[in-house]
């Protein structure tokens, strides 16, 4: 939560930056094509089943020259996903919807994590399972895509480290 | 003379802190507690609910008492918030060792029309031994909700299916079933681990 409102507060302030110097006529370049796009330390929890929804974390990093909006996601493992954003309000309600575009500035990192940003696996077509992995496509507005193949670790895990 | 003054000073101190304190009780616990949110948890020996843990035992608010307690609310078809919740609860469990074993910890479903004893059975399985999940009718998860001041809420999805928005912190009582603290999520574990031994160590 606190990790997607900085990534947000930041993009906002990039924009901002990246309008102004646009306006002040800075270099046209090219599309950031997917050798542009990093996505590192990819991992899922396992489900129980297919009836409970799944989560994906990882962190896409934009290293192009061009700012790059995440517009979907795709996998064979699940007939709808979306990038998520769980939020924690003053009176400690969570509450997660549609993280809507996420646009990624040049040079800069979005982290999906626990309790911040997640893929969101809906409608799982067969269960996650410790251990295996699946492949994950990320799409962009440049029409680039990534895809990656996601590490399924526990349901008790918080990332790859442990 | 001075002696005297000093004395009126101290019983009129003591007079204003007795009605301090008179007041706090009638606004957090007496008649004039409000029924929203936003304030602190009751006391769990004036709670008032009856559930049902993931071993089929019924338990209460007064199950708690005699042992310090850890509580917190959740639902099993919480993909990202109750998953890691739960694994940091573990963690912080590890990191007490013995202590922790001393205590109750537990989780209690606000969507009990879809956490049956038997999820909560198989769900709590993947986390550390001592916690335990509580489900039950409806009314009583309300009520059980309403004792701690959290609240919870259940929200359609796109997907056809629901989630539900609930409070994420963890409450922490002493062993006599007073409130001491709550662990806010996203609280780091240098804070986190602390305030349980507070509560573990709360004389009562
Ligand atoms: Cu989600």
């Amino acid at each position: 939560m606190q990790i997607g409102k900085a990534v947000v507060k930041k993009n906002h302030l990039i924009k901002v930056l990246v309008s102004l110097l646009t306006f002040v006529g800075a270099p046209t370049s090219t599309l950031a094509g997917s050798e542009d796009l990093v996505v590192e330390g990819a991992w899922a929890r396992a489900s129980i089943g297919t009836s409970r929804p799944g989560a994906a974390y990882m962190s896409i990093r934009n290293t192009g020259d061009t700012p790059v909006t995440i517009v979907g996601l795709a996998t064979p493992i699940a007939q709808m996903s979306e990038i998520h954003e769980t939020r924690t309000n003053a009176e400690g309600v969570s509450s997660m919807s549609s993280a809507g575009e996420i646009t990624i500035e040049p040079g800069q990192n979005v982290a999906l994590e626990p309790g911040g940003l997640h893929a969101m696996l809906m409608r799982l077509q067969s269960p996650m399972q410790e251990g295996e992995s699946f492949p994950l496509t990320l799409k962009f507005d440049n029409g680039s895509t990534v895809e990656i193949v996601v590490p399924i670790l526990g349901i008790a895990a918080r990332g790859p480290s442990e | 003379m001075r002696r005297r003054t000093i004395l009126g000073y101290a019983v009129a101190g003591a007079g204003a802190l007795a009605s301090v304190l008179l007041f706090g009780w009638w606004q957090v616990d007496g008649p004039g507690a409000p029924e929203s949110t936003g304030l602190l948890p009751l006391d769990l020996s004036v709670m008032d609910f009856s559930l049902t843990d993931h071993e089929g035992n019924e338990v209460g608010p007064e199950s708690l008492i005699g042992r310090p307690s850890m509580v917190f609310f959740g639902f099993t078809y919480c993909p990202d918030v109750c998953p890691t919740t739960l694994s940091d609860i573990s963690g912080w469990l590890d990191e007490l060792g013995d202590d922790a074993t001393e205590m109750n910890v537990v989780f209690i479903t606000v969507d009990p029309a879809r956490d049956t004893v038997e999820t909560m059975e198989e769900y709590v399985s993947y986390f550390h031994s001592a916690i335990r999940g509580w489900t039950g009718a409806q009314d009583q998860i309300a009520q059980a909700v309403r004792g701690f001041r959290a609240s919870y809420e259940r929200v359609p999805t796109e997907s056809g299916d629901y989630t539900m928005n609930h409070t994420a912190s963890v409450f922490l009582f002493d062993r006599s079933g007073r409130f001491v603290s709550m662990i806010d999520y996203h609280e780091p574990r240098e804070f986190a681990v602390p305030k349980i031994r507070r509560a573990l160590e709360e004389e009562s």
